[in-house]
């Protein structure tokens, strides 16, 4: 079997369908990229899961002079804060309590809106509710049971769960990496129909070489092979595209979301690479899959 | 022509045999062939004449295995052709040429192309073609129109590299359908001239013709065929029946 012959034949396929062929190149990009942004998503989103589940905690706020809470008569009394914080620590999913009093919360109060002046003089010492932080051993599955052990209790104003804030949070991400994913979907079903129909056009404007091909005796493989690897290396080019794209936004986009995190939660190169060789395989498999099925229909061998 | 080896074929020494072939095409009536029963020797020339429909291009496809018979067996080159597993076909092919009316050149490249593409496409290495395209492209007689492309060529002459190209890898049957038809009387004779000087190298040549004056004047084994049937077989035949 000669190289030469078969390069040559694929190189002459490729230009006669230029338009085509660039088509496909571009679609292939498009939907390798979108796949591949996905699952950078998908794996974004997992190592910022495992930041959060350590700092996740339930604030349990109590009672001051000015709350608005039926639930609380005044702010609260010493034997109140001693039994809440009692229930609180004997509960097996509970890893640590910890009070914040008025004059602590107020501190973190100033400190966190140090930019922002204006607000900061229309607060005072007395309006900053006192709280307990309680951190979970296990926040994903236990918040429901803690905070609703002290939920109305005496002296308790309010509880705020930082998992449902998160919870929301994560509902949006999953949100977008779906949206992403199904668009991708739809992007990879046009690169199929497209490679098919290139392929079928490069056959059909091929008709007479194949025909001649086919009296004199040349195999059905040979005959073939141009195609197949006419739809592969478009496929490839495509990759090459999809790769590049996926290079910028992990530098671009996902690097620049480290600024919002004390801890590391960039993914590193080779998670880059394993969702780079992922797209190769599945824009490879894709092409040549399509070019061999859409050959064995329209290709009289 | 020095250095060719000739094809030697085991059993009886018929390279064509067509054991009482029928063929009906579907959503047809009449057969194309009914009951076809005649065996082709190794270095014949055999004519096949008829009107149209009669079944000529029909037997000549059969012989290829481009279509199935629907009854019989065919036998070629000793091979029965109904055990020919489809990878095998090329196989088969190759020892057979083709030479069709419309000639079936590729436009676009010209004349040591359109005879090399038969042995590149098959594999022969580049030194192989480069030996044996020049001295097939002599054979035929267009010695210096290497480079020429087929729009620059006559009917006869594009004929001509079809023949070079049928030809070019020793095959050791010619199959030819109504290769005359688009060429004028004059010319045709110079296109028997190379089909005849290629059947003296022990090629079995089997040519589908309305020519009469070609027949008649070549004396070879005529198989008329009408409404799918052999109505005569004559060697040393002409086209009309026997005064």
């Amino acid at each position: 079997m000669r190289s030469n012959f078969v390069f040559s034949e694929i190189w002459v396929g490729l230009r006669r369908n230029l338009t085509m062929t660039v088509a496909l190149i571009v679609v292939v990009a498009i939907s390798l990229s979108l796949l591949g942004t996905g699952l950078l998503f998908v794996k974004q989103v997992d190592s910022t899961r495992t930041y959060w589940q350590s700092k996740v905690e339930i604030s349990v706020y109590l009672c001051t002079a000015d709350s608005a809470n039926p639930n609380c008569h005044g702010a609260i009394t010493t034997a109140q804060q001693q039994q809440i914080q009692s229930t609180l620590t004997s509960m097996p999913q509970v890893q640590d309590v910890s009070y914040v009093s008025q004059a602590q919360a107020y501190q973190l109060f100033k400190q966190d809106f140090a930019n922002d002046q204006s607000y900061v003089s229309t607060v005072k010492e007395t309006d900053m509710p006192p709280s307990f932080e309680v951190k979970l051993r296990n926040p994903e599955a236990d918040y429901n049971i803690v905070s609703s052990a002290v939920t109305g209790a005496p002296g308790v104003d309010s509880v705020i769960d930082e998992m449902t804030i998160l919870d929301k949070f994560y509902r949006l991400l999953d949100g977008a990496r779906n949206a992403v994913m199904i668009v991708a979907l739809i992007l990879v079903v046009a690169a199929i129909l497209l490679v098919a129909n290139t392929i079928r056009l490069s056959a059909f404007n091929r008709r007479r070489e194949t025909g001649i091909m086919r009296l004199v005796g040349a195999s059905n493989f040979y005959i073939q092979l141009p195609f197949l690897l006419e739809g592969v290396i478009a496929g490839l080019l495509g990759w090459a595209l999809a790769a590049a794209l996926l290079i910028g936004v992990k530098s671009l986009l996902l690097n620049n979301l480290q600024q919002y995190f004390s801890y590391n939660v960039g993914l590193s190169a080779t998670d880059l690479v394993e969702v780079i060789l992922l797209a190769m395989f599945v824009g490879v498999l894709l092409c040549g899959v399509t070019s061999f099925v859409t050959l064995r229909r329209y290709l009289r061998v | 022509m020095a250095g060719v080896p000739l094809r030697r074929d085991p059993s009886d020494g018929s390279v064509i045999n067509f054991d009482n072939v029928t063929k009906i095409y579907p959503n047809q009536n009449r057969a194309a062939l009914e009951n076809v029963d005649l065996a082709v020797n190794k270095g014949e020339f055999v004519f096949l004449v008829g009107p149209s429909g009669s079944g000529k291009s029909t037997f000549l496809r059969l012989i290829l295995k481009e279509e199935r018979p629907t009854e019989g067996r065919i036998h070629v080159a000793g091979k029965d052709l109904a055990r020919l597993t489809n990878w095998k076909v090329p196989h088969l092919r190759r020892r057979i040429g083709c030479v069709f009316q419309d000639f079936r050149l590729l436009p676009n490249k010209n004349v040591y192309q359109n005879v090399a593409f038969a042995l590149e496409v098959i594999g022969k290495p580049r030194r192989f073609i480069r030996r044996v395209v020049p001295e097939v492209i002599d054979l035929v007689g267009l010695e210096g129109k290497h480079e020429r492309m087929p729009d620059e060529l006559s009917g006869g002459e594009q004929q001509r590299v079809a023949v070079a190209r049928a030809f070019v890898n020793r095959p050791m049957i010619l199959l030819a359908d109504e290769p005359t038809g688009n060429i004028d009387p004059a010319t045709s004779i110079g296109i028997m001239k190379v089909l005849d000087r290629i059947n003296r190298t022990g090629t079995t040549v089997v040519m589908a013709t309305h020519d009469a004056a070609i027949v008649d004047s070549m004396r070879k084994r005529v198989i008329e065929l009408e409404y799918g049937k052999v109505v005569r077989d004559q060697v040393r035949g002409v086209y009309g029946q026997a005064y």
